[in-house]
């Protein structure tokens, strides 16, 4: 179990709470979180789960395999901390977990 | 492509590539059809060009599963697709047709093996295009949609600029200005054609502010890309002469390059770049010499017009051929105008304006307990996977409040996942708020009448009758 605040583009957030081994983006669906659509229902196909993770939570999320870094390398709101969130799995080490969404998703 | 006609694309490529400088481009393309005319003279077509008589189509369970030729161009227009569809869905999703006239292929046809094929671009290549038949030979333009990475990667995002969504927000005021303009001039309460009037209008109009093209003339845009898409060839379309093809190619190449030129004087002169797509390539260091690339250029160009042109305008007309069949969905659309941004993804959904994307087997591959050999085609066929059952409930029925409306498959998925979906998008969003606004009753009078392709899913007459709302 833990936490996690999505921080949609105008600022609005979300505070979630999640299980352990759910994605970002099945955990803002679930919630109706705006500003997220995960039309391929999370096969990493869609890129329309983009999140970006605050700086300091990077490292606990892993690292994009070769099949979303592609996918990510469309996106042209690409920061440097961008995710897709199907593919950014919770643990209990992402209690408190800033995540930000872009304006608009491809 | 066989070895040799790959050879001999490359080596006209080529020569058009480094001629470009000093023969004009659609010079080149009328010499190509010259050139591939004298060929097939001396040496034969490779297939012969199929010509499609329409003729009744058998029920599907009166066939031998080995039978069965989902390319038919006809299965739409006679209403036989869905029965064709599910029998193959059920008794072999992924089905191989030995000789069918546009040679043997794989049709896979349930939503997750499709996305399966979709995703695996390792495996499946899109290259050299995505139509299950041949184009006319030597017209193999280069298109982004029919390459692989890391060539695909580098042309999409040179291009993506002009649809991404912060460049829509620029253009939103412009699309809703033009489309009121539209449904303000259209006649009441009498019938008229809906595709001409409406459909292929808002489309021209768009693609012409896309290209910022010469707004009078936008009405080429349109016939170039039906004419580009329509060979029998290709697709079973209704163009069996292959000169017209080059023809439409030649005349789209003199304009664009024209329209090239004017926009670096006027930008040499001082002007500001605008938010249209020749500006944007005009601007980025990779693609401001596409006019030298011109195989490159017009490749690009070709695919933002075909690609945003059928699909959209089939679209527009297949949101009222939808509400005649499911009229209870016009009362919970008009009792709820919110339900809008959902029922666009189902009318995309329901319509599926493209049948389908072609890949070519790179390696061998398992899948459904067969095996796909090395260099067999495989056609992904999207309208059917919008209408599994295993994955839709009730999948043939049309759900404005559908919930899982945007998981639908018409905009393929994988790293060439359309990238026109949130302009698609925008402009069926407008088009209802603004029909909402203004008509109480939007009326199909007749029978819509069908295309011939089995690529291309639309209408080509839709009569609708409008009633005004009584406060307007
Ligand atoms: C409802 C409308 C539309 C539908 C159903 C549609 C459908 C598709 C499909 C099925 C693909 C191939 C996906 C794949 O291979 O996985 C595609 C790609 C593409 N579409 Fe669309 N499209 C629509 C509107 C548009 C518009 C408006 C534009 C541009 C103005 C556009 C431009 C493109 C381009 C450039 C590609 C190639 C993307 C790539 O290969 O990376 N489309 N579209
Ligand atoms: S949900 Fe489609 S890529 Fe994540």
């Amino acid at each position: 179990m833990g936490k996690v605040t999505f921080i949609e583009h105008d600022q609005t957030k979300h505070v979630a709470e999640f299980k352990h081994g759910s994605s970002l983006m099945q955990i803002a669906v679930d919630n109706a979180i705006p500003g997220i659509d995960g039309d391929c229902g999370g096969e990493c196909a869609c890129g329309t789960c983009h999140v970006i993770i605050a700086d300091e939570w990077f490292s606990k999320t892993g690292v994009p395999n070769e099949e979303e870094e592609q996918m990510l390398s469309m996106t042209p709101e690409r920061a440097s901390t961008s995710r897709l969130g199907c593919q950014v799995i919770a643990t209990d080490a992402m209690d408190g977990i800033f995540v930000y969404l872009p304006e608009f998703q491809m | 492509m066989s070895t040799i006609s790959k050879t001999l694309y490359d080596i006209q490529s080529h020569v058009i590539n480094a001629t470009s400088k000093i023969v004009p481009m659609h010079r080149q393309i009328h010499g190509l059809k010259l050139l591939m005319g004298a060929k097939k003279k001396a040496f034969g077509t490779r297939r012969p060009v199929p010509e499609f008589v329409e003729s009744a189509i058998p029920d599907v369970n009166t066939l031998a599963l080995e039978d069965i030729d989902v390319s038919n161009p006809f299965l739409y227009r006679q209403d036989q697709w869905r029965a064709y569809f599910k029998r193959l869905r059920d008794e072999a999703p992924v089905h191989y047709q030995k000789k069918s006239p546009f040679g043997p292929f794989w049709s896979v046809t349930r939503y997750e093996d499709i996305m399966f094929v979709d995703k695996r671009h390792d495996l499946f290549s899109a290259e050299p295009q995505i139509i299950l038949g041949d184009p006319p030979e030597g017209l193999s333009v280069e298109m982004f949609i029919a390459m692989d990475p890391p060539k695909h990667d580098v042309q999409r995002s040179s291009v993506q600029g002009v649809v991404a969504p912060k460049n829509l927000k620029e253009l939103e005021d412009l699309i809703r200005s033009r489309t009121k303009d539209v449904l303000d001039s259209l006649p009441l309460e009498k019938p008229f054609n809906w595709v001409p009037m409406v459909s292929k209008e808002l489309t021209g109009r768009m693609l012409a502010t896309l290209l910022d093209f010469p707004y009078e003339e936008r009405h080429k845009l349109v016939e170039w890309s039906d004419r580009m898409a329509g060979a029998a060839s290709a697709t079973g379309g209704e163009f069996a002469d292959e000169g017209s093809m080059f023809d439409a190619a030649a005349d789209m190449a003199r304009s664009f390059s024209k329209l090239w030129r004017d926009k670096e004087a006027r930008r040499a002169a001082g002007e500001e770049a605008g938010f249209d797509l020749i500006s944007l390539l005009q601007s980025n260091e990779d693609t401001k010499d596409l006019i030298n690339r011109p195989m490159e250029f017009i490749g690009n160009l070709t695919l933002l017009i075909v690609g945003g042109n059928d699909t959209t305008r089939n679209s527009m007309s297949g949101g009222l051929v939808a509400m005649k069949k499911f009229p209870q969905e016009f009362k919970k659309l008009k009792a709820k105008p919110e339900l809008i941004p959902n029922m666009v993804s189902e009318i995309i959904r329901w319509q599926t304006p493209l049948a389908y994307m072609r890949r070519i087997a790179k390696q061998d591959v398992e899948l459904g307990g067969d095996t796909i050999k090395k260099g067999d085609r495989v056609v992904m066929w999207y309208a059917s996977g919008n209408r599994d059952e295993r994955k839709f409930e009730n999948p043939d029925d049309f759900v404005i409040d559908r919930r899982d409306a945007r998981n639908h498959m018409s905009f393929g998925y994988g790293v060439h996942r359309c990238m026109g979906n949130r302009l698609a998008e925008l402009q069926l969003r407008i088009l209802w708020e603004e029909l909402l606004k203004r008509f109480d009753k939007i009326e199909v009078v007749a029978e819509p009448e069908l295309v011939q392709s089995n690529f291309v899913r639309g209408y080509s007459e839709l009569m609708v009758k409008l009633s005004p709302k009584n406060d307007s």
